[in-house]
């Protein structure tokens, strides 16, 4: 988690959403040999483990790709978010009687009601991408909590880029 | 944090838009103030000139002495009757005029104690001894029927001469109005100035501990008092406005699990949605009138400012522009909208006329501007300016002349007394999250924080009640 953050905060990531919205398709394809990879990790219906339509089950199918991060007063989507997303898509392509929501959440360095407008500009982002790789718009949710959820409680640099995020949370 | 979003998510796909689990017991607001005439030598006027240079005021010795009684007699305004209320009264009156910077008042507690013939006829010597220069006097009987009749009146200690006099009617539980009318009276015959303190506040009550704050829509009286909660604290409650005749407060719910703003009726406990719309909708603002109301809408992602009559009907949309437009506060005329906008890439307040048209960007000063709000005297705009830290300052209408208020390291979200002499925001702090409400004057001085009973963020500072 922290090398992933160290990543995020030292990429100067100025793609626009267009831009990445146009590269996305070139990643699209999910390779045969990650899907094999997925099914295997992915922990089949038992009695001990997460069952499926659960955020466990989904936490425990793509790890950290459940969330993704933005620069200061950014909502486009970086490479790293796309990886991210398309883990998701793949995740609501195998189980397409899924349905969820996106959180979109600002850092507590903004003012109220313009985090909750930015919040839910990210969250739309997300959105926008999971359909664009097919997850149908039907099944998404969007809300934002601006910067009143935070998950990290600091006031640094470090707590504030793990705040500035869009979470996928399943509805069950 | 599942299972609260669950319930969320349960309660919007139920679609119930004014399900109104969240709110409390109404409260009524007590209406307006009846003024009767006192008893007392009449004034000759303005004998001293109004008091305009403020490092004066604060000079100015003032000598608030217990209100009598003509009578003691019992009333549920205090269990000791209405001598103890008179003692009361002065207190708050004392408090009030200190709190604010303003003056150098000496209350009931060291000053001896007028008998009720004194009321209108001071013994000047007693007072000059002390060195006030100002003598509030005033006096309190119980009618029949329960009121309580408050005469409130102003001496130049000097001159010897009565500079003013005021008494209303209030039922008991509304005695500190009373105190708050007579403090106006005193502020606005010493320094020109328009009244204040007969002024409600409403705001949002925070407890609990950072990721998990519980934010309730509370109420209370300009100087702390009268506190009521409104919402039991179930669904976030956010940025509350008070209409301009107190009868409704515009703000923001997750009670449905999403953002949207409601008009709550105060003497009904009944609410409303702004606009019925799936959308999620924020930042509420009333027209001077009370006749609009400004709400910010995101469609698609992408939010934008919008126009409602109070009444209900047609929206109309004001901004439409990829970047984020949102808020919205309109000049005391009601002509024009000063408003926020990050299309130019970042923050920054832009005025336009109240149809929409004419969107002009006013702030340059390097830094991002945020929560404008225009000043009730119309002449300047105050906003959270950030740079670095969020410090809230004035500016021009036209956005020159900023002048930083405050240095805290969160400063957010002004408000403005109802003579726009005052500014109320509030202060987070760092790392621990913890936030209150505050105050400075227009001059950057007498700032200090508001009493309340648990942190507190978002104040609305209402207009002057009738």
């Amino acid at each position: 988690m922290n090398t992933k953050l160290a990543t995020i905060l030292l990429l100067a990531s100025a793609t626009s959403l267009a831009a990445c919205a146009k590269k996305a398709p070139a990643v699209l394809p999910p390779p045969p040999e990650e899907r094999v990879t997925t099914v295997q990790t992915t922990p089949q219906p038992q009695p001990t483990g997460p069952t499926v339509g659960t955020q466990d089950h989904f936490a425990a199918a793509v790890g950290s790709s459940t969330t993704i991060y933005f620069d200061t007063d950014k909502y486009n989507v970086d490479s790293q978010d796309a990886a991210a997303l398309q883990a998701q898509a793949q995740y609501f392509a195998r189980y397409p009687q899924i349905t969820f929501t996106i959180e979109g959440h600002a850092d507590e360095r903004g003012t109220r009601e313009y985090n909750i407008a930015l919040g839910e500009k990210r969250a739309t982002s997300a959105k926008n991408f999971l359909t664009s790789l097919g997850v149908d718009a039907n099944r998404i949710a969007v809300v934002s909590y601006g910067k009143e959820s935070p998950v990290a409680l600091g006031s640094d640099e470090v707590s504030w880029a793990r705040n500035r995020r869009a979470a996928s949370v399943i509805i069950n | 944090m599942t299972k609260k979003l669950l319930l969320l998510l349960t309660a919007a796909l139920m679609a119930a838009p004014a399900a109104a689990q969240d709110l409390g017991a109404p409260v009524g607001e007590g209406g307006p103030v009846e003024t009767v005439a006192v008893e007392g030598e009449a004034s000759d006027g303005p004998l001293r000139g109004t008091v305009t240079d403020e490092s004066a005021w604060s000079d100015i010795g003032i000598a608030i002495p217990a209100f009598a009684t003509d009578r003691e007699r019992a009333t549920p305004a205090n269990e000791a009757g209405t001598g103890a209320l008179g003692r009361e009264i002065s207190r708050v009156i004392t408090a009030n005029l200190r709190n604010n910077g303003l003056f150098k008042p000496v209350g009931p507690d060291s000053l001896p104690q007028p008998a009720f013939p004194q009321i209108t006829a001071p013994a000047y010597g007693t007072w000059s001894g002390k060195g006030a220069e100002m003598l509030v006097h005033g006096y309190v009987r119980a009618r029949d029927d329960g009121k309580l009749v408050v005469g409130c009146y102003l001496y130049d200690v000097a001159l010897q001469d009565q500079l003013v006099r005021e008494g209303w009617v209030v039922g008991p539980a509304d005695w500190r109005r009373a105190a708050h009318k007579c403090s106006d009276l005193i502020f606005s015959r010493l320094t020109g100035e328009s009244p204040f303190f007969d002024s409600r506040i409403a705001y949002i009550a925070e407890t609990g501990p950072k990721d998990r704050r519980v934010k309730r829509l509370a109420v209370m009286d300009s100087d702390g008092a009268n506190h009521r909660f409104l919402t039991l604290g179930s669904a976030t409650a956010l940025t509350p406005r008070y209409s301009p005749d107190y009868s409704k407060i515009l703000y923001l719910s997750y009670v449905d699990g999403n953002p949207r703003i409601y008009v709550y009726d105060i003497g009904t406990g009944k609410q409303t949605l702004v606009t019925e719309n799936k959308s999620p909708t924020i930042a509420p603002r009333w027209s001077p009138d009370g006749k609009a109301i400004l709400y910010s809408m995101a469609v698609a992602g992408n939010t934008d400012i919008y126009r409602v009559p109070a009444t209900g009907g047609q929206s109309v949309r004001l901004t439409n522009n990829p970047g984020i437009d949102v808020g919205g506060s309109f000049s005391p005329d009601g002509r024009k909208i000063v408003f926020e906008s990050d299309r130019s890439g970042s923050q920054q307040c832009y005025v336009m006329d109240a149809d929409g048209s004419n969107q002009k960007r006013i702030s340059f000063f390097g830094g991002r501007c945020a929560t404008p709000e225009w000043s009730p005297r119309g002449d300047q705009i105050a906003f959270t300016r950030i740079a670095g830290d969020f410090n809230v300052a004035v500016m021009s209408t036209a956005g020159g002349n900023v002048r930083v208020l405050t240095k805290g390291w969160q400063d957010e979200a002004p408000t403005w007394a109802p003579n726009g002499r005052i500014i109320q925001f509030f202060r987070t702090e760092k790392n621990s999250g913890r936030s209150g409400i505050w105050q400075v004057d227009l001059t950057g001085q007498n700032e200090r924080r508001l009493p309340t009973p648990v942190d507190a963020s978002d104040p609305a500072w209402g207009p002057i009640r009738p």
